[in-house]
Parts: C-alpha cells; structure tokens; sequence
C-alpha cells in the first residue's frame, strides 16, 4: 500500500490454512496477503468461521498440528513456518506477541500478576538480575496504566479490563516490534473497551511497535486503524484506509457490517435494524463461486460460477466482487 | 397514566459475599412497563440490568420493594410465579448454555408447552406438534419441522437464539424480558434478530424489555430506556430524548465512546464501576464524573452535594428524568 | 402461514423414539473406536454367556458333592482343569461359579447405584440441613474401611446369597453418590436448568428432566467400574469364608483351595484358574468402563 520504505514488520503472502478433520480437509484460511510496517496499525475484521484467529495463530506458528500451512508468514523478514526451531524461540515475545481473546482463561489461575508477566522476560534475558526483571515488570505495569502493587495480586482479583492490560503487558514484556492482538476488547464494557483502545493507540505512538488487531467489530477498527482488511470465508474481500473502509464500504458485506450498528441520532436507524439474512458461511460447506452470494443483496447468476478475484476498483481499494467493479 | 403492564417499585436486592459484605445489585430502582411497549434498560456490567431482569420475572426475590403485575404484587408461590410465568416470559444471556444440550429442538419448544398444559386448553384444538411449530415458525425458522430432531449442538448462534426465543413465545406471553439478545451473535445477523422483537410487537402486541450494554440496540428498536449504574436508574425517558440529549454525565460518556457517535466528544472514564459492595456516598458517580473532576461542578456550587447529598429513586413515568444535582441546578 | 415443507408431520413419541435410536448408534460409533473397550466388551460377552448357557456347559450333577466322580485333587488329564477336593470338575466349578460371581456383581452394584443416584442428586440439588445431613451421611459412609465393615454385616446377616448382595451394595453406594453429587452441583447452574424453571417447572421436573439426563452418562460409565469392584469384593468375601457355604463361586473356590492347602500341594489348577477369572472379568468390566467415560466425557466437555 503506502509503501514504507523500510521493510514490513509482518509480510504475508498467499497463506492458506488448512485443518485435517475427520469429514476431510477444511479450508479455514484461502489464500491471504498482509503486511504491517512499524508504527502501523492494521486491522482484520471479519465474524465466526471467516478464518482470522486461525490466521493470527499462524504468526507464532502456535496454529493447532492438524492444520497444513501453504504460502509466506514473514515475520521480521523470516518464514515462521520454515525457520529452525532455535530461531522461531528467538523470535516469539522478542520479535513478535501476541494478546490473546478472553484474558480469564490464558492467565495462570494460581500464579501472581508479577510472575507471569516476568516469566517471558526470564526465558529471552536468562542473565538479567532478579532487581532487574522486578524493575523491568514494575515499568511494564506503569505503561499499561496499572498501579505497580497489583504485581502482587492473583488473577482473580482483578477486573476484566484490568486482565487485559495485564495481557498487553506480557505481550510487551520482551520490546517485541510487532503485536498481534486477538479480539483485546471483546467481552470487555464499551467504557473499558474505549480505555484499552486509548491504551493501545498511546502505546503504538510511544513504541513505536506495528500492531495486527483482529476483531469483529468494524467500529473500534475504524477509530484505532491505520489500515483495514475484512475477511469472510477465509478470504479477504475489501481492504482500505480504515476511515475509507468504514465510512464509504465497497463490499456489500462490508456495507452490512458497517451497517449492523446504526448511527446514534440517525432517524431513519430508528425501528429499521439492519441485518443480513442466513449465517456466517461453515467452511465445512462453502458455495462453489462467491462464498457471500447466499446472502448478498446485489447477488446475480454470475456471482455462483467463480469467486471473484480481488481487484483495485479504486486506487488502494481492492475489492473482490464483480458487482463493485461495474458501478 | 394507565396501569403499567408490569412495575417495579423501590427494589432492593443485596447478595452477601464471601466476605461477608453485603453488595447492593440494586438500590432502589422504579421502573415500569406498559402494554406493547419497548424498554431497554442499558447499563455496562455492576450496574445491575441482569438482576433486575431477574426479579422482573421473579427469579431473584428483592430484599425490599415490590414487582407488581398489572397492579398487583408478585406472588413468589409455586402457583404464583407460574401464573406469572405464562404471561411474562424471558430469554436468558447465554444462549448457547439456555438449551438442554440432550434435548431436541422440538423438546426445548415443547417443555413450556407440557408444563403449562396448552394443548388441552387450545381454543383451536391444536396438538402439541403444530404449537410447536407455529412457535418456531414465528420466530423465523422456517420450515419448522426440519428443525425438530436437531441437537443445540448442530444449530449456529442465531438459530439457537431462535430457538429460545420460539420457546418462551409457545406460552403466548404478553412481555417478553431478553437479556443480550445479541451480543454474542455475530454482528450480521444482529439486525434480523433484532427485527424479530419488533415484529413480535407489532404483529402480537407483545411488549419486550430489553437489558443490554448496546445504546445502538436501544436506538434500533426501544421506546424508552433506562440508563443503569451501580444498581440505580440514573437517566430514563423516551429513547429520543435520553440518546439525542443525554442529561447526566454518565450517559454523556458512555454514548461519547460509541464509535457511531459524531455529536459528542469522546469522553473515557477512568477506572471501572464500582464494588457494588462499597457504593460511593453522595452521587454514586461522583467518583468518576467528569463534570465534577474538571470543576464544572464546582462552579456551579454543586460540588458539595455531589460528594454527600445521596439522590431519590427517578419515579418511572415517562417523562425525561435525570438523577444529577448538576443537572437539577442548572435545570431548576 | 409456514410453507408446506415435505417432511411428515412428526408425533411427540416418535421423536423421543428417533432421538433414543440416533443416541444410540452415535454412542456405539464412538465407542467402536477403542479398541481396549471392544476387547473388554468381549470378554465380558464371553463371560456372560458361560453364565448364561452353564447348564448347557456343565452338567448340574457335576458340583454336587455327593455325585463327584472324579479323584480327589486329580491334575488336569481327564478332567480339562483336574479336580478339587470333592472330585468335582474344576472346569464345571468355574461355569457355575461365574453364575454366582457376576450375579453378585451386577445386582449388587443397581442397589449400590440406586442408592448412590438417589442420594446424590438429592444431596446436590436441594439446599439447606437435609442436603448437608445427607452430604456427611455420604462422607460417612466413604471413610468407614470396608473389609471390616462387610465382615461386621455379614456376620450380623448370616450366610446367604442375598445377604451377600445387600452388604455388598450398601457399602459401596458412597463413591457413586459423590460423583454424582459432584455432577449435579455442576448442572445444577447451568443456565438450561435455570431456563427450566423460567418456563415453569418445578423442582422435580428440573431434576428428573434436566439434571439427571446429564448426569446418567457419566454415572453409566461408574457403574460398569463399580460391578469390577463389586465381584472383587465378593470375592473377598467368600475367601474369608463369608460366601454362601452352599453355593460354588470363584471366591468360595479360593477359600476351599485354601484350606485345603492347595499352594503346598502344589495343586495350581485348583488356584490359579478361579484368580483368572476374576481377574479377567475385573479386567472386561473396567475396559469397557473406561472406554464409556471416554466416549460420554468428550461430549460433556465439548458444552
């Protein structure tokens, strides 16, 4: 896109992941392209069974071992998926993080706040003194807005939005240079979410890290994101400007999901709930041309035959539809 | 006025924690619901919305107050609270976790048929089969009977949210209570489910109370709203009034950071709500208001009573009222 | 109106028919796949029809003391497995004795189970004194040790089958009824039950419709596990020479032997054989028992 002339902190190219289930092969992930250079912010939007948590596990190469990987996850110029098992330690926390979806369970129930956030810190520096560490978690901490003495406390004793602060925190422990956040804000109140979200524009700023965030709200996309890229059925269908994307959506289902939430104040919103028909797609049982036409509003014949490649109908606006194309 | 269809009359609920405190869910809160009407009662989680859902329909008994049906108090018999049952009906917030996951579809719908002996008293002569499919019908899962034999297990979120929603409507009741209707469906298939309780409305005339975190979902489908924190109504009025011209600070804020908004300033409130075990004294807010934090209050003599001068329970008409003692200065 | 779909209008009964079926063959699909459990399954089946068929097996005549034909103590050459004491075929022995062993076992183990299902749902489902007097009855009855206690009873209760059957199954009623509670505590808040109630029923209707389906799997696994225990403990019983002194069990075997000082003897047919069997039966019931949990448990967790 705007090309930076330094190289993408993360560089995907063609990636598809395939699980190995008992009914045969299931396709979660069909060929995606992604970049995100420093002191970016990229978002991936997309619902249930469109592939993108798989994709982001994909990063780390934590995805599950029944699932066949094909293309490129550049990470900081090097394949995860090929690279030596040494170099992929090396790289996980140091060079990328992730901050995983639903923080109450990827928290240790019976360890202290401070020891869990140390324990990456140990693993990457084995020689940095103990006063050093304790300093590094108390900094850490600070950065994320929590009061240094909650190192002492317990999981459990901490509210929801105070458990992913304390997430983002472990992601940042070991100064990765690229963050991948998993739904941060989901399951959290709108208050807090917009705190979290603050939390991480001020900390992109700040250190500058490039940050992939994955969520299936377009909305908090839209605000925190430089660049956005909705996902259905395992495939990207429109990408963009965040702001582009979300005030002026070129894809019919990207229209439908900016449109799920309506305008506060907008009159005609009122009594008029807009939805889509039918159900996000089962990768189990897609349909033959584009996986959307069930349920698209601008569906003709033509749309089962293929699916529809993506194309730039705008200058840094690929859209795959072939009704976008026309208009 | 005419007699709201159900009420709630200065409810208190307290739970005692471990630690033996006693934590107020709700602290004194009226609200009423006419016949047919929407009301969503909004509220992010500690303020209280699930649990007066729950004594709504009588699954929480209050510690003080009174819910009163068309007038008259709730009985918590086992008689009473069925009779109440088949009028005022509820689909709880897990959705997913709401179904017997060995029971089938057919049986989910069927279950509050059986237990409030429908078929022996259908005017139409309808069997157990055909209400069951009627309900599924309504609640747009059509054709009903491919249905009958699935498992939870097999059915997507939105299907499943049908499903409950199919199974309270089999009881024809005449108020429905949602907790989160959607906030775990994908944001897709929101309006649609949405559209339903409208439809319900308007084609049934059956009122639905609606709790949630969603003002989009209250500016999509209510008449009223409640605003909620730390237990107590803090604004309410017609859905109009309180989203266009939001009077307290709280809902000030909370409506500045949906992303949709473009007439307000975001305002990010710092900290979280509240233990409900250690209310604030004065206005429970006053902690947390940005109107007393930047002076505002102060200037306009306020302040004092924000931090000491508890406010009175809003009576639950349906006029715009506003629990604030700034806004009662400036407005009075 | 609803459009007219082609699939026949379905009754109430055929439903719960069709899903028992469906729940059925899905069971036996997954439990299909191990292969521990299948092997057990049929050692168990080859048990159960030694039982089934004994008389076709082994003549009745054939334990009876006083029409013993063969020597005393005779090694295994006319007879397949030698003689005992009396001259009686060990291998008839054997038939018989698997009669009184799973007889024991089985029955034992409903009454132990009926017990523990009733106290268990009731001690985790309801609240208040009643619930906690029945959780201590329970944690009572778990600590008390129970070769002592089983000794104590039968002496108390003479020397009979039946009462070998009920000492047996009141004393193991207790880990069952911990299971269960366990897993009615669990189900008991889950929101389909709450939802029960919503729709207006009452407590016994939550319990019998709601919890107890979903506990049953998990107690159907316990309970296979609890028969291998079960014909352990009788065995135990008749090699302390409680059994029933007229009836032929691989317990009551093991006591004879015993006292007839076969290890010295060195009569191994007289031993060996009846340990065997129990073993082997222990060992079906407990593969099979653990391949149910592993097929119900899944499909607990998955929710």
């Amino acid at each position: 896109m705007t090309g930076t002339r330094t190289e993408p902190l993360l560089d995907l190219v063609d990636v598809t992941v395939t699980y190995r289930t008992s009914e045969g092969p299931l396709p979660a992930v069909r060929g995606i392209d992604l970049t995100v250079g420093p002191g970016e912010v990229v978002g991936l939007a997309g619902e249930s069974g469109c592939g993108k948590s798989t994709l982001a596990s994909t990063v780390l190469r934590l995805q599950p071992s029944g699932a066949a990987v094909t293309g490129e996850v550049n990470v900081l110029g090097q394949d995860v998926q090929t690279i030596a098992w040494g170099k992929l330690r090396a790289l996980r926390w140091a060079g990328a993080s992730i901050v995983f979806q639903g923080a109450l369970h990827s928290l240790n129930p019976v360890q202290r706040i401070g020891a869990q956030i140390a324990e990456p810190i140990r693993v990457h520096e084995p020689d940095l003194a103990k006063d050093a560490v304790a300093r590094r978690v108390e900094e850490l901490l600070e950065q994320v807005g929590l009061a240094t003495s909650r190192k002492r406390s317990y999981p459990h004793q901490l509210s929801g939005g105070q458990r992913q602060r304390v997430m983002i925190a472990m992601a940042l422990a070991c100064r990765p240079q690229l963050v991948v956040a998993d739904e941060p804000t989901t399951a959290l109140d709108v208050m807090v979410q917009a705190q979290i979200l603050d939390l991480l524009r001020d900390l992109v700023r700040e250190l500058g890290v490039g940050l992939l965030i994955i969520s299936h709200d377009l909305s908090v996309l839209a605000d925190l994101c430089d660049r956005v890229a909705v996902m259905y059925a395992g495939r990207v269908v429109e990408s963009g400007r965040a702001e582009q994307v979300f005030t002026d959506p070129l894809h019919p289902y990207t229209r439908a999901l900016s449109g799920a939430f309506p305008r506060i104040g907008d009159p005609a919103a009122r009594y008029a709930p807009a939805g889509l028909a039918g159900d996000p797609p089962d990768p189990r049982e897609l349909p033959p041309g584009c996986s959307f036409e069930p349920r698209c509003p601008l569906a003709v014949p033509e749309c089962a035959e293929a699916e529809p490649p993506l194309v730039e109908v705008r200058p840094g606006r690929p859209v795959a539809c072939i009704r976008v194309g026309e208009r | 006025m005419t007699t709201p269809f159900l009420e709630a009359r200065g409810l208190e609920v307290e739970f005692l924690t471990r630690t033996g405190h006693a934590a107020r869910a709700l602290d004194g809160v009226h609200v009423s619901v006419q016949r047919g009407e929407i009301l969503a009662i909004v509220g992010e989680s500690g303020s209280g919305k699930t649990t007066l859902a729950r004594t709504l329909i009588g699954l929480q008994r209050p510690t003080a107050g009174q819910v009163l049906l068309e007038g008259a108090p709730l009985s918590y018999s086992q008689k009473g609270l069925r009779a109440l049952r088949s009028r005022v009906q509820m689909v709880l917030q897990d959705a997913a976790g709401s179904l017997n996951p060995r029971q089938t579809v057919y049986e989910s719908v069927a279950e509050g048929i059986r237990l409030h002996g429908r078929v022996a008293s259908d005017p139409d002569g309808r069997s157990e089969a055909d209400l069951v499919a009627a309900a599924l019908a309504e609640a747009g899962l059509r054709p009903p009977e491919r249905l009958f034999l699935r498992y939870p297990h097999e059915l997507s979120g939105g299907q499943k949210q049908r499903v409950l929603i199919a199974g309270a409507l089999a009881l024809r009741p005449e108020l429905i209570l949602a907790d989160e209707p959607v906030s775990s469906l994908d944001a897709s298939i929101r309006g649609e489910i949405l559209a339903l309780l409208l439809k319900l409305r308007q084609d049934l005339g059956m009122g639905v109370v609606v709790v949630t975190h969603d003002l989009g979902l209250a500016w999509n489908i209510a008449d009223r709203i409640a605003v909620m924190y730390l237990g107590r109504v803090v604004e309410c009025g017609t859905t109009e009034e309180v989203l266009s011209r939001p009077r307290h600070p709280y809902t000030q804020a909370l409506l500045s950071v949906v992303p949709e908004i473009d007439f307000l300033e975001p305002v990010v409130l710092t900290g979280e709500i509240p233990d409900p075990s250690r209310i604030p004294g004065g206005c429970r807010f006053h902690p947390r208001c940005p109107q007393l934090v930047e002076g505002i209050a102060a200037e306009a003599g306020v302040a004092d009573a924000c931090r000491r001068t508890s406010l009175p329970v809003l009576p639950a008409d349906g006029d715009h009222r506003v629990a604030c003692h700034l806004d009662a200065a400036r407005v009075g | 109106m609803s459009a007219t779909s082609e699939a026949p209008r379905v009754t109430p009964r055929q439903v719960t028919r069709q899903r028992r079926i469906m729940g059925a063959k899905r069971t036996w699909a997954s439990f299909r796949r191990h292969r521990s459990g299948l092997f057990g399954l049929g050692l168990l089946t080859f048990f159960l029809l030694v039982a089934i068929f004994a008389p076709l097996l082994a003549d009745p005549e054939s334990i009876e003391v006083t029409k013993a034909t063969g020597g005393v103590l005779e090694s295994p050459g006319d007879y397949l497995l030698g003689t005992d004491e009396n001259g009686r075929s060990i291998v008839a022995l054997l038939v018989w004795g698997s009669r009184i062993s799973l007889f024991v076992g089985i029955l034992a183990t409903l009454i132990s189970m009926v017990i523990g299902t009733l106290v268990g749902l009731a001690s985790g489902f309801f609240e208040g004194w009643p619930a906690r007097i029945l959780y201590r009855f329970t944690e009572w009855f778990l600590v008390i040790p129970f070769v002592p206690l089983a000794i104590v009873l039968a002496t108390v209760l003479g020397r009979s089958l039946v009462n070998i059957v009920i000492v047996i199954g009141i004393t193991g009623w207790a880990s069952t009824a911990m299971l269960i509670r366990s897993q009615t505590l669990s189900i008991r808040e889950r929101p389909y039950v709450e939802r029960a109630r919503l729709l207006g029923a009452g407590r016994w209707h939550q319990m019998s419709r709601h919890v107890l389906p979903n506990v049953m799997p998990m107690v159907f696994a316990n309970t296979t596990l609890t028969v291998a225990l079960a014909i352990l403990a009788e065995t135990t019983l008749s090699f302390l020479g409680l059994g029933d002194p007229t009836r032929v069990s691989w317990g009551t075997m093991l006591d004879s032997a015993f006292g007839v000082g076969a290890m010295t003897t060195g009569a191994w047919w007289y031993i060996v054989p009846p340990g065997v069997c129990v073993v082997l039966v222990v060992l079906a019931f407990t593969l099979v028992g653990q391949a149910l949990e592993e097929v119900f448990n899944p499909r607990l967790r998955e929710r």
